[in-house]
């Protein structure tokens, strides 16, 4: 029983930990648009969050990890309502059915949070919730059922233990798909070439990508639902790991490239390293972890260079850091799972310890299908939704800011309009609370 | 009566701000402005896309002074401003019409006038 007791107390930190992230995504999106969409940025943190845990509760957790087939779960709707001994794919878990559903809950809510960064600065906000309901409701839970609701890719083998494909690879790609459906910011290419739109504070960028980091941490080592017996340590290890030498690959890839030392870079850089590791953070030896990070840190900006050529605005680098990071960590298992972790949680070795191309031959599989399914029901999605409500704020919203124009109201006033009693200013004491029918002032009668 | 419309670097201002109160003409108006002339743009780069922004920010400085203090206002600005590279700024002299004190009413050089500070 005490056991059971700790492992959920460290179950519900970590779940916090991951809900946290969602403050990571708040800052970074928001440093990277510009003020006029501050308000914006934060309005759709918040409520796509809300949604995503309501979608998920009602029908997202029951079709991800519910009793079913290969493809899709059919039970736990509304969690209470499903089997009262909770689902069958998670019972390895010590922990109850709602600490359980809330872990679950964030996931989903990292991954839509995920898709959204690459569309920022002109989404219309009627978008949100019929897109949360198809991505959180069934395009997402339908890949975890695939996998952690003992799906077919699981039977074969699969290895992702916090989510390099699941969540991060999954979001990337339809985010990328929402990009293209909705086509770059005003002003963005010109002649064909990307022009620079900076974000308006790279301390708040910063900030939400150390957010972000910690938050990671719940992430991985929150994915073994249990921390009595648990490797604990070792996925912290790896996983931090992976983000510090994701930093120093994408700062010096990017030097080397670019020529600068590139502060969005070093951000999306530890983006890449930490989506990388998700996957393989309980499979592989601690100086994998700095291999892999390196390599998705690197692979990051090439990605982000390859966005821009294709003429796809991905503002906050989504795309190449949840994607490029994504799909190195989901293939790093091919060739870096141990013996010992492969006997533990599934699959087999790596190719590096002798354990042949099988694995990798899954891993590949497991990318492909993930981001086949994903591009095309969220491109659909997107599509319809475009036809129907329309997907893009109309151009006044986009060029006047998305604050004033669909929230009524800046994120940041004082930087566009006069606000009363905002400028400290004497020659307002009605407003500095003077008395009334104040004739005189202080510097009255002075020279 | 002459309205001095100077563009000068950001780090020029206290200097000419001290020594101009000091000589009783504190009486100015500064703005931010950004502008371009024969000092270079930059270049900025952002996550590998590049541009070259050629307005720069410098400050616009602006006085109505008396005739009788035009010169050594002229002169401080001039030395305080200075560093020899281009970029340094300009200054432009205009003729005044009319100067009236809002808080007393009065009119003509008596509201120019030099004060103890």
């Amino acid at each position: 029983m005490e056991g059971v007791a700790i492992d959920t107390v460290w179950v519900v930190v970590a779940g916090c930990l991951v809900l946290f992230m969602q403050a990571g995504f708040a800052m970074l999106e928001v440093g990277l648009s510009r003020m006029k969409n501050a308000g914006a940025v934060m309005a759709k943190v918040l409520v796509n969050m809300c949604l995503a845990f309501a979608v998920f509760w009602a029908i997202g957790f029951a079709i991800a990890f519910g009793d079913g087939g290969d493809f899709l779960g059919s039970t736990g709707w509304f969690i209470e309502l499903g089997n009262p001994d909770g689902v069958a794919s998670l019972a390895y878990s010590a922990v109850d059915e709602n600490t359980k559903w809330f872990f679950q809950a964030t996931f989903a809510a990292v991954t839509l949070a995920i898709v959204w960064g690459s569309m920022l600065d002109r989404v219309k906000f009627g978008a949100y919730a019929p897109f949360a309901i198809v991505f959180v409701g069934l395009i997402y839970p339908i890949v975890v059922h695939w996998q952690w609701g003992g799906g077919w890719l699981f039977q074969h083998g699969y290895q992702d233990f916090a989510g390099s494909g699941i969540v991060h690879l999954c979001g990337a790609t339809a985010a990328f798909a929402g990009a293209m459906v909705v086509g770059p910011r005003i002003g963005k290419f010109r002649d064909g070439r990307p022009v620079p739109i900076p974000g308006h504070s790279m301390p708040l960028a910063i900030l939400g990508v150390l957010i972000l980091w910690v938050g990671w941490q719940g992430f991985n080592a929150g994915s073994w639902l249990a921390a009595v017996g648990a490797d604990l340590g070792r996925v912290i290890v790896v996983t931090n790991l992976s983000g510090v030498f994701g930093v120093i690959g994408a700062t010096i890839v990017a030097r080397l490239l670019l020529g600068t030392l590139d502060i969005g870079m070093m951000g999306n850089g530890a983006i890449a390293g930490l989506g990388a590791i998700a996957g393989p953070c309980a499979f592989v030896a601690p100086w994998a972890g700095g291999v892999i990070g390196l390599v998705a840190g690197s692979v990051m900006v090439l990605v982000v260079l390859g966005v821009d050529r294709i003429r796809v605005d991905d503002p906050i680098g989504a795309v190449a850091g949840h994607g490029g990071g994504g799909i190195v960590g989901v293939l790093a298992p091919g060739f870096l799972t141990t013996p010992s972790s492969a006997e533990l949680l599934g699959g087999r070795e790596g190719l590096v310890y002798g354990g042949g191309a099988t694995q990798l031959g899954w891993q590949l599989v497991a990318l492909g299908s993930i981001a086949a399914f994903t591009f095309v029901t969220a491109w659909a999605t997107f599509a319809a939704i475009d036809r129907v409500i329309g997907l893009r704020a109309t151009e006044d919203a986009e060029l006047q800011g998305l604050d004033i124009v669909e929230h009524g109201m800046y994120g940041y006033p004082e930087r566009f309009i006069e606000v009363p009693g905002a400028t400290p200013d004497d020659a307002l004491p009605e407003l500095a609370g003077a008395p009334a029918g104040a004739a005189t002032r202080a510097w009255e009668g002075a020279s | 009566m002459k309205k001095i419309e100077a563009f000068i670097r950001h780090e020029a201002l206290e200097g000419i701000h001290n020594r101009l109160a000091a000589m009783g003409l504190p009486s100015m108006s500064v703005t931010e402005v950004k502008g371009s002339g024969r000092q270079k743009g930059f270049t900025e780069s952002y996550r590998g896309a590049r541009t070259t922004i050629f307005l720069r920010p410098k400050l616009k400085l602006e006085m109505v002074v008396d005739d009788v203090d035009l010169e050594r206002a002229i002169d401080t600005i001039l030395e305080e401003s200075h560093t020899g590279q281009p970029g340094d700024g300009k200054i432009f002299i205009l003729e005044v019409q009319e100067a009236i004190r809002v808080r007393t009413g009065e009119r003509g050089p008596v509201v120019l006038e030099a004060h103890d500070h």
